[in-house]
């Protein structure tokens, strides 16, 4: 548990050493407010709420979240810290759990830094606060997500480039599982069990169900499972490659 | 006393490809080993294995009696390591990064401020301590690199080539930083530079293509050369023919090679017999001939040579 801390600590201060920290937060704020005020017309809703404004997650993350990700491991290769991080007295599971909450503590301060977006709202308003709080936790957790695919990934290549493509493209997969126009194409030949299974492994139906303002325990069990689960092979990944 | 370290029939593959081969060997306390071999013929990867960064296909080592496979983090406890090219985090300053690797290390508060300081004035980087690496020379950032294999006074200590791509100067340095370190640790190091094994090393271990093809002193292995003892003889150029022939015919001798001159000076080399001194009967001859002999120099025997016979067979004819 030390070691996590140490670990952590270390990666999150990286973040802020370089500019990358800055002008992520930066764009992230401003395409979240852009694509709520200007495309979504938040204001011409009239709705106390921030639907307009969670609505947008899933596909800013698509983007934003591979572009961390992406040199968790990839850099470390590159730079050949790898075999400095292993040849301390650290385990595998310290290094990957610590570079994934580090990652994610940082996604979690980029998206703290939208509070303007929830003071607004309850000036204007009277919104149900408690659906925004329960809107933000899934957001972070589907940022999580992301983060744990985008983490292994990462584990499989030195080229950030490379590993920044390949999440992009799994973590759409995620979302599209969930769309009508994937379910409809395989509506008319799968077993609506099979097609069910799917959908359930969208990103987009867990997060829209949180979004409502109900935490359901399937909901945490879904994220919570598939970032123990990508982990848990990020660390394999790592294991296999890391000799090359 | 067990040996600090022992390998047992280390051996890794990758894929259908034995880049180390059944390597054992053991070093005690106070040793220096080197370890040599050209690029490629496993060094690093049983440098890896050893420190716990790569498992072995099979065999294993134990470092202060714990086994590599079975206790991974109590062998990275003892041993301090340098990986090649010294890989550092470019974005932190060299005491940030120290007081990460002290904090990994178990130390915290005030004793890992006295280590850090300690580790920092010893390797002599304090003028760039608050720099970060990326802006380093590379001979400041090997010794950061140094610095964190060392903090923790480990009693292992594996440095893979630590001089490379260093100036003369900042060689003398690390050699001598190294040699200081000696008496109480085990310190293995790999390089391909052959005079720094036999400026550090009590020991040398040659490897190629994944085996252990020789294990002993670096003066065995000079020893080991056809010029071991031979007599390097420097006269003016209009002399040669006389000294030469002369030279020859002594008992001892086997046959002479002659070398480049320079500087109006004729240079050859006389091969003993079966390696033996020849020093004193070429001396004498030298005296009783009254010839002017600008340089007499007994060969310990040439490292190189020994080096590219060992690890290249077809070399041999």
């Amino acid at each position: 548990m030390k070691n996590v801390v140490t670990l952590f600590k270390r990666e999150l201060k990286g973040y802020f050493a370089t500019p990358v920290a800055y002008v992520f937060i930066v764009v992230f704020l401003v395409l979240v407010g852009g694509l709520t005020f200007k495309v979504g017309k938040w204001f011409d809703a009239r709705q106390a709420n921030l639907q307009g404004f969670f609505t947008w997650h899933p596909w800013l993350y698509l983007f934003l979240i591979p572009a961390i990700s992406m040199r968790l491991w990839a850099e470390e290769r590159r730079q050949g810290t790898i075999e400095l991080l292993f040849t301390l007295p650290v385990t595998m599971g310290q290094a990957v759990i610590a570079k994934f909450l580090a990652a994610w503590c940082f996604t979690g301060i980029a998206l703290a830094l939208t509070f303007p977006m929830w003071v607004s709202v309850n000036y204007l308003g009277n919104p149900d606060n408690g659906v925004i709080l329960a809107s933000y936790v899934g957001s972070l957790l589907m940022a999580g997500a992301y983060l744990a695919i985008g983490s292994f990934v990462s584990a499989w290549t030195k080229n950030q480039v490379i590993a920044f493509v390949i999440s992009v493209s799994g973590c759409f997969l995620f979302i599209l599982m969930g769309t009508d126009t994937v379910l409809d194409f395989f509506a008319g030949w799968l077993p609506r069990a099979v097609l069910e299974a799917v959908a359930s492994f969208s990103f987009l139906t867990h997060f829209q169900s949180i979004t409502k303002g109900v935490i359901d325990f399937r909901d945490l069990v879904f994220f919570g499972s598939l970032i123990g689960c990508f982990l848990f092979m990020n660390a394999i990944a790592i294991e296999l490659k890391k000799a090359d | 006393m067990a040996p600090m370290i022992e390998i047992q029939n280390l051996t890794k593959r990758f894929g259908s490809f034995t880049a180390v081969d059944g390597v054992s060997f053991e070093v005690e306390r106070g040793e220096v080993l080197g370890f040599l071999g050209p690029n490629g013929a496993g060094k690093s990867t049983t440098m890896k294995m050893l420190t716990g960064f790569l498992h072995p296909s099979s065999g294993t080592a134990k470092v202060c009696g714990h086994d590599i496979l079975t206790e991974p983090i109590a062998v990275k406890k003892v041993i301090g390591y340098l990986p090649e090219g010294a890989p550092l985090y470019p974005d932190m300053t060299p005491r940030a990064f120290l007081e990460f690797i002290a904090e990994v290390r178990g130390y915290a508060g005030g004793d890992a401020a006295r280590r850090v300081d300690e580790v920092i004035a010893k390797v002599n980087i304090a003028s760039v301590a608050h720099q970060r690496i990326d802006t380093l020379s590379k001979g400041y950032k090997r010794r950061v690199g140094l610095a964190q294999a060392i903090l923790h006074d480990p009693q292992v200590l594996v440095l893979d080539e630590p001089t490379d791509g260093l100036d003369p100067n900042q060689k003398h340095e690390v050699r001598n930083l190294i040699r200081a370190m000696a008496k109480e640790k085990v310190i293995v190091l790999s390089t391909h530079i052959l005079e720094e094994v036999e400026a550090v090393c009590s020991r040398t271990i040659i490897i190629a293509r994944g085996k252990v093809v020789i294990d002993c002193t670096p003066a065995e292995l000079a020893a080991r050369s056809r010029y071991h003892n031979a007599v390097t003889v420097s006269v003016a150029a209009d002399k040669l023919t006389a000294v030469r022939h002369g030279l020859a015919l002594l008992d001892g001798v086997q046959s002479v090679e002659d070398l480049p001159s320079h500087d109006g000076a004729a240079r050859f080399v006389l091969i003993p017999k079966a390696k033996r001194s020849i020093a004193v009967e070429v001396g004498q001859k030298v005296r009783d001939a009254r010839w002017e002999v600008d340089e007499l120099r007994v060969e310990r025997g040439h490292l190189d040579e020994v080096f590219r016979e060992l690890t290249q067979p077809a070399a041999r004819n």
